[in-house]
């Protein structure tokens, strides 16, 4: 492969520069990523090639590129960082986590000047999500605030479950999508994780201490950038966390005894997992040697209960409660249609041509990127709520979409991929230092910052020759003794 | 601060037919800073997950001051994960930075700024705590996450490869910052790494494992000058030590086509005729009175006054690849033949079958 010259690189006949060539390693490769400057630093790519979209912060270097309709997040660290991360997404997602989808890595990476450059990690942007910095913003509700931290909760238990402990659980690292109405959370980063058969009550609890540190200074951050409600404390979201996580951790493993006039209590507790949104896979059920005390602890639990059974009867691919919401459609429908001895897929199937897919084909392209098909379901659902009650009497599908759009998809914003550079605080607009990296923070934040500062630390790491990382020097260590 | 020990402490994975750590016994003391060295596999990350309460011992016990802290939990151990991968908050101060823990933990304002303060000083950050983070170098930025563990004042601070995701030259920095950091704080430091120039470089002491057993734990130099088994001999040393198959034959042992004067009382030790000969690359010298080893050059890297030479040696097999560092002005040229001189008192010998040093 061949790609333009740089500055000093050798040349061929034809202006093309033959040097290294950069390597990717790919289960899904996109061709039109092969072209893209590799040869040039993350922070200095042409911004031709790059989007701002609202993300965390990060201490690499990450930035959203564009190629033909498609976006990618891309962020450059080292090699061994770089692959660990690309495979345990791959892992993740084999193992059904909601995470984002790795792409490459981009290794072999050197400059004009033919100085290696850090591997780049390529993932595939998540559409339809929201990054924490603009959910948490003034005006919020405070039950949409314990959605998202519930929905944080949920994701940190599956991971969990799985064995996966993430080691840098932050605001940052996750994103979340619209569920209904509630929120589902992603997992954005995964380089700090690490995937076990089980995990210890010591990796948990870590991983929940680091998860409340964290999230801490993430609140603390946003509060001290004006960016986060003034209802909302820093201590009491973390602590709701912890309660939260305990609760959730206790209903799907914890061990339950009763006696054996309460048998009814296996099943409700295999109804309250559903009710979470999880299946049992294993309960261990074991009964006392008089046989009076039952115990019973779920050994197996997996997440996607419901959506898994929209999967199987529709091929919707949704979140957790869409899922919940469409097949209580799907069951209203099949009441009203009286089609109870019916198959239950053939009642689907003709659920989706009579109902879902006429509601999504009835929104205007132009407005598609607003919301994602299950959301529009579910929001439509909504309306048609509130229009019957308002005329009193069942409002037909067609005749709520319509409304639908008209009085409330029309004034949304668009959430495919917004495109917001500005975060307006308090009527005010706040712009960043640099539209690709929030981690810079606002212009306003440099304010004071002029001026240089004696930092002795510094001025004595000057004369350091990176050869000494791997050269043992003996007669120093003599010297010490 | 606080010593910390492990007795007997071992962990096995569920389902794994062999100890990830096997029976461990190291006594760490008060404000020492003790690496744990190794390959890959070796136990060193999971010996320092025991100690943080994030892996369960099976049997054994591991000991905080005179506390046996086995079955705590991890918030209950008074101990603090160095994090080197942090994002910095950008609206918030460097000083915010480094305390806002100590806000969650209900600390006192004062007493919060206070600790920021002192941890501010010893880490060259002083002048810089009422900014923001936006323009900060990597070092700066590996000072504040260091600020953030020592502000939390715990017995032990633990470390996990904090240097692995940093460039060449920004981990140099930083573990020559760490290690002089740990001496003015003196607080007992437990720290993991697979390199041993780090290791060699940061540690009071260090403790080399593999396949879960200690293997050999003191000073640098100690270890440098004096392994005890063919392991630590081979994994300590950069260029790693030369270790040749040799014989024991009469006045001492034979390699290649030399006779090195071993007392006999070292090779006495010896289980069989078989030894390894363990020479350190500096211990090489061109001889001066021309008799020696012969080595065949294959490559020279120059290096200031003193040049590396890889070859091989008459009479040891060729796959054996040997570096010898000697000092000379006219350096030898590639496929030429040297002769090489070594100190009998500074050769290492081990034993084949037992691997141990027996000299």
């Amino acid at each position: 492969m061949r790609r333009p010259a740089g500055r000093n690189a050798p040349l061929d006949a034809a202006g093309w520069h033959t040097g290294p060539v950069p390597r990717f390693l790919s289960a899904k490769p996109d061709a039109r990523l092969i072209p893209l400057p590799w040869g040039t630093p993350l922070a200095e790519w042409p911004v031709e090639h790059l989007v701002a979209l609202p993300r965390g912060i990060s201490r690499h270097v990450v930035r959203f590129i564009k190629v033909g309709d498609q976006v990618y997040g891309a962020k450059e660290v080292v090699e061994h960082v770089a692959i660990h991360e690309y495979r345990l997404l791959h892992d993740l997602r084999r193992l059904g986590t909601p995470s984002v989808e790795p792409v490459a890595v981009v290794s072999g990476r050197v400059d004009a000047d033919g100085v290696p450059l850090d591997p780049v990690l390529i993932t595939r942007h998540l559409d339809f999500a929201l990054p924490y910095r603009s959910l948490f913003s003034p005006g919020v509700r405070h039950d949409t605030v314990m959605r998202l931290l519930d929905a944080m909760v949920v994701l940190l238990a599956r991971l969990h479950l799985l064995g996966f402990m993430w080691g840098d659980v932050s605001l940052s690292n996750i994103l979340f999508r619209r569920d209904a109405d509630t929120f589902a959370a992603y997992l954005v980063d995964a380089e700090t994780g690490e995937l076990h058969d089980q995990l210890t009550d010591g990796q948990r609890s870590h991983d929940l201490e680091i998860a409340r540190v964290n999230i801490f200074g993430d609140f603390c951050d946003l509060e001290a950038g004006g960016l986060l409600d003034e209802s909302l404390d820093p201590l009491s979201l973390v602590e709701t966390i912890e309660s939260r996580y305990h609760e959730l951790w206790d209903e799907l493993t914890g061990l339950e005894e009763f006696s054996d006039s309460e048998l009814y209590r296996i099943e409700s507790r295999v109804r309250r997992l559903n009710a979470l949104g999880f299946d049992v896979a294993e309960l261990d059920i074991q009964t006392s040697p008089d046989g009076r005390t039952i115990s019973i602890q779920p050994k197996v639990v997996d997440a996607g209960h419901h959506s898994r059974r929209l999967m199987r009867l529709t091929g919707l691919d949704t979140e957790e409660n869409q899922a919940r919401r469409l097949l209580n459609d799907l069951d209203t429908f099949r009441a009203r249609m009286q089609l109870q001895d019916a198959d239950e897929s053939v009642v689907a199937h003709q659920w989706l041509t009579e109902c879902f897919e006429p509601v999504i084909s009835a929104i205007p392209p132009e407005l598609s990127g607003k919301r994602d098909p299950a959301q529009i379901y579910h929001e439509v659902l909504d309306y048609r709520w509130y229009m019957s009650q308002r005329e009193d009497r069942e409002a037909p599908l067609v005749k709520a979409t319509k409304g639908y759009v008209r009085d409330v998809l029309n004034t949304l914003p668009d959430e495919a991929m917004s495109r917001d550079v500005l975060v307006t605080v308090d009527g005010g607009d706040h712009r960043l230092i640099n539209p690709y990296d929030p981690s810079l923070g606002f212009v306003d934040d440099l304010e004071g910052d002029e001026g240089p500062v004696h930092d002795p630390w510094e001025e004595a790491a000057e004369g350091i020759d990176a050869g000494q990382a791997e050269v043992l020097d003996v007669d120093a260590l003599r010297r010490r003794g | 601060m606080a010593t910390v020990s492990y007795k007997d402490a071992t962990r096995i994975y569920p389902g794994a037919d062999h100890a990830a750590v096997d029976k461990l016994n190291l006594e760490i003391g008060d404000g020492e800073f003790m690496v744990l060295v190794g390959p890959s596999g070796c136990g060193k990350s999971t010996s320092l997950r025991m100690l943080a309460g994030l892996e369960e011992v099976n049997s054994g016990s591991v000991w905080i001051g005179d506390q046996d802290v086995t079955g705590l939990a991890p918030k209950d151990r008074d101990v603090a994960m160095v994090f080197q991968n942090y994002a910095l908050y950008p609206h918030m101060t460097v000083a915010d930075n480094m305390g806002f823990a100590l806000k969650m933990k209900g600390v006192a304002k004062d007493e919060r700024e206070s600790r920021v303060l002192e941890a501010a000083k010893l880490l060259g950050l002083e002048d810089l705590l009422t900014r923001k983070p936006k323009n900060l170098s990597g070092g700066q930025r590996q000072r504040v996450a260091m600020g953030r563990a020592i502000v939390r004042d715990p017995q032990v601070f633990l470390m996990d490869e904090p240097l692995s995701n940093l460039d060449a030259r920004l981990r140099v920095q930083t573990r020559t910052q760490i290690a002089a950091l740990q001496t003015r704080l003196g607080v007992t430091t437990v720290y993991v790494t697979h390199d041993q120039v780090e290791a060699m470089t940061m540690g009071d002491r260090v403790a080399v494992m593999k396949d879960g057993k200690l293997q050999q734990v003191d000073r640098p130099l100690a270890l440098y000058d004096s392994p005890k088994n063919l392991f630590v001999a081979g994994f300590i040393g950069s260029p790693a030590m030369n270790l040749l198959p040799a014989r024991v034959v009469d006045g001492g042992v034979e390699l290649g086509d030399l006779v090195l004067p071993v007392p006999r009382e070292t090779t006495e030790r010896a289980t069989g005729a078989d030894v390894v000969l363990g020479v350190r690359p500096e211990n090489f010298e061109l001889s001066p009175t021309g008799e020696g080893l012969t080595m065949t050059v294959n490559a020279v890297e120059e290096t200031g006054a003193d040049s590396y030479l890889y070859g091989s040696l008459t009479g040891v097999p060729h796959d054996q690849q040997v570096v010898a560092r000697v000092t000379t002005r006219t350096p030898p040229s590639r496929g030429e033949r040297v002769l090489l001189h070594i100190d009998p008192a500074k050769v290492h010998v081990f034993d084949k079958t037992t691997t141990e040093r027996i000299s």
